[in-house]
């Protein structure tokens, strides 16, 4: 398969993304705004293009423990939901994180809480970038804002996930997963052949065995075992931080939001320009880690920040820390899947930042 | 003459008649005296030696008291959530089709929470081996009511005796299996005793073999003992056992291929 253009969903991007990145197994489950990913899958028979193992699971449960299986084989391995079945994997991906297997999961994110709605929604943030699960970790959070970066983050999340044996969350939502675009696939890439060397592959007589586990019982090595971890974390701060800026130059106000709210900020930001108020855009591509020192840099330069998410308010907080008091930095968004618009945004930002 | 009779002077070469598997590791086993594990861990690692096939396969543990398994066999190992077993070894078989892949889970672990996993990979007829230890109770958290708990039975959780008004009936899970087109071989057994455990060893030994055919899931069921758990001697626990899970829980085959 060469480099090739194509008028794609979302969903159907990051699922033919992932063949060619040279995914080996994708377990999921059933769930709008996110079932295309499977139903891409299977109809592409990726058994017959790669040898890429596509299974439909009885349960999120049970898929994300087949991420766990496979995973822990080496393999690269993908699975994909909607917000309430990202919850019902929450027990795998601690127990992912715990042992240190790097895997890939996709929350094309919808109104909550509980069912919730269909819609798109950004209300998942803090199970995102917190842990989600029980105990210490933090997963690789990527956020795409197009079909194009649907696609692109798939081998991204896969290379960050081996080279910190952690699991990669791409955090989309129903609007980046539902809606058309162009977008550049690239060529095929081969799976690859061998395990790393901590896979369970069968013990072979010039290795110990190797032993996938998220559990030991003496507390002392497991406070060992925790700032390992902590450890690990500290450096993707150092090292993982994407972003991007968009009109911050000269801007003295900033917006500040990720995914679908990055979109519709950057209409805001031409309204207001038009309005002569000089606003700019920083959107975070990594949510975890996430570029408080850039934000941070920020508050220097302009008088106000306002986070733009489809949710309660949940990024802001992290801008908050950022900031530390240095410049007001208030929340705008809509929740309970309705898409914030461009005029909203510009009026939130009169009246919360400009005029408050 | 007694004082002849040491370890040094009878283990010798010409004098041995047994020997540890070299698929176990030698790590002492936390397991309680008397308790059924061992010797199941033990005809698990000797099938796996006998069949030369310990670079080819990959267990996976449960949650419960054989959760530390992975510390006693010599082999590749991933522990799973509770209950979770089966969808693991779903995955590594399907990753791995070349190798053997077993899960082993408790009664707790296969037959409450993974309930969904057990039946649902012996419908797809995943090509793996699930050894299923049923002792009736949950052993490792303390001896509370399992989902196999015998009717009137006493727990931790039913300090009454089970009452199947108020807590449900005992679940026979390798029945239901059974009866599932994706399973090829299913049978229930015990290790109680050197005949017992014989029979055991070879039903392990077909279930891989069977492996190899790609015909579906073999399910082996062991009955076993919680002296621990059921307050007993071993010795009491293994008549218990007899007198009161064998009736309910028979030995024997429950589904055998045919072409075998």
């Amino acid at each position: 398969m060469e480099k090739e253009l194509r008028l794609m969903k979302g969903n159907e991007a990051i699922a033919e993304a992932a063949i060619r990145a040279g995914t080996d197994g994708y377990f999921g489950y059933p769930i709008t705004p996110q079932s295309e990913v499977l139903e891409y899958l299977m109809a592409e028979k990726p058994h017959e293009r790669t040898g890429m193992v596509v299974l439909q699971a009885e349960s999120e449960v049970a898929a994300i423990n087949m991420v766990y299986g496979g995973a822990g084989c080496g393999k690269k391995i993908m699975t994909s939901s909607s917000s309430p079945g990202i919850s019902l994997k929450q027990e795998g991906i601690t127990y992912i994180a715990g042992a240190e297997l790097p895997c890939l999961i996709l929350n094309v994110v919808r109104g909550g809480p509980g069912l919730g709605t269909i819609q798109p929604a950004q209300s998942d943030y803090f199970q995102a970038t917190k842990g989600g699960g029980h105990g210490d970790y933090h997963l690789i959070v990527l956020a795409p804002s197009s079909v194009q970066e649907m696609a692109d983050f798939v081998e991204l999340a896969y290379d960050l996930a081996f080279k910190y044996r952690n699991p990669a969350m791409i955090l989309s939502d129903g609007a980046i997963g539902q809606m058309m675009e162009k977008v550049w696939l690239k060529p095929q890439k081969e799976r690859s052949k061998e395990a790393p060397a901590w896979a369970t592959t069968g013990k072979t007589p010039d290795r110990e065995r190797n032993i996938i586990t998220s559990l030991d019982l003496d507390s002392n090595k497991q406070e060992q075992f925790n700032i390992k971890l902590q450890d690990k974390y500290r450096e993707m701060k150092e090292k993982e931080v994407r972003y991007e800026e968009f009109q911050c130059d000269d801007a003295e106000y900033l917006l500040v939001a990720y995914g679908t709210s990055a979109r519709v900020c950057q209409k805001a930001i031409q309204l207001a320009r038009e309005e002569g108020i000089k606003a700019g855009l920083l959107r975070p591509i990594t949510l975890f880690p996430f570029p408080t020192k850039e934000i941070r840099r920020m508050a220097d330069q302009v008088k106000g920040m306002l986070s733009v998410e489809m949710s309660a308010g949940q990024m802001v907080e992290d801008v908050r820390l950022a900031v530390n008091g240095k410049v007001p930095v208030e929340h705008f968004g809509r929740m309970g899947g309705i898409v914030t618009n461009a005029e909203e945004v510009v009026e939130s930002l009169k009246t919360k930042i400009i005029g408050g | 003459m007694a004082e002849n009779i040491s370890p040094k002077t009878i283990i010798k070469p010409e004098n041995l008649v047994h020997k540890r598997s070299s698929v176990l590791t030698d790590n002492t086993m936390h397991y309680c005296p008397g308790c059924g594990h061992g010797t199941a861990h033990n005809v698990l690692a000797e099938v796996i030696e006998e069949m030369d096939i310990q670079q080819d396969t990959i267990g996976v543990t449960p949650v419960g008291c054989s959760v530390l398994m992975y510390n006693y066999m010599n082999l590749d190992m991933q522990e799973a959530a509770h209950g979770r077993a089966p969808a693991l070894a779903t995955a590594i078989k399907r990753l791995l089709p070349e190798k053997y892949v077993f899960t082993y889970q408790g009664d707790g672990d296969l037959a409450a929470i993974g309930t969904a996993e057990t039946i649902h990979s012996c419908n797809r007829g995943e090509n793996i081996l699930i050894i299923f230890i049923n002792n009736g109770i949950y052993g490792m958290t303390g001896g509370q009511m399992a989902p196999t708990t015998l009717e009137g039975m006493k727990s931790s959780t039913s300090p009454y005796g089970r009452d199947k008004q108020m807590m449900g009936n005992p679940l026979k899970m390798t029945d239901i299996v059974a009866t599932l087109p994706g399973t090829y071989y299913v049978t229930r057994q015990s290790v109680h005793k050197p005949a017992n455990v014989r029979k055991t060893k070879k039903a392990i030994r077909k279930a891989f073999e069977y492996q190899k055919l790609n015909k579906g899931t073999c399910f082996i069921e062991i009955v076993s003992n919680c002296p621990s758990g059921w307050k007993m001697t071993p010795v009491e626990s293994n008549k218990w056992m007899e007198e009161n899970m064998f009736p309910f829980y028979p030995l024997g085959d429950f589904k055998v291929p045919e072409d075998k």
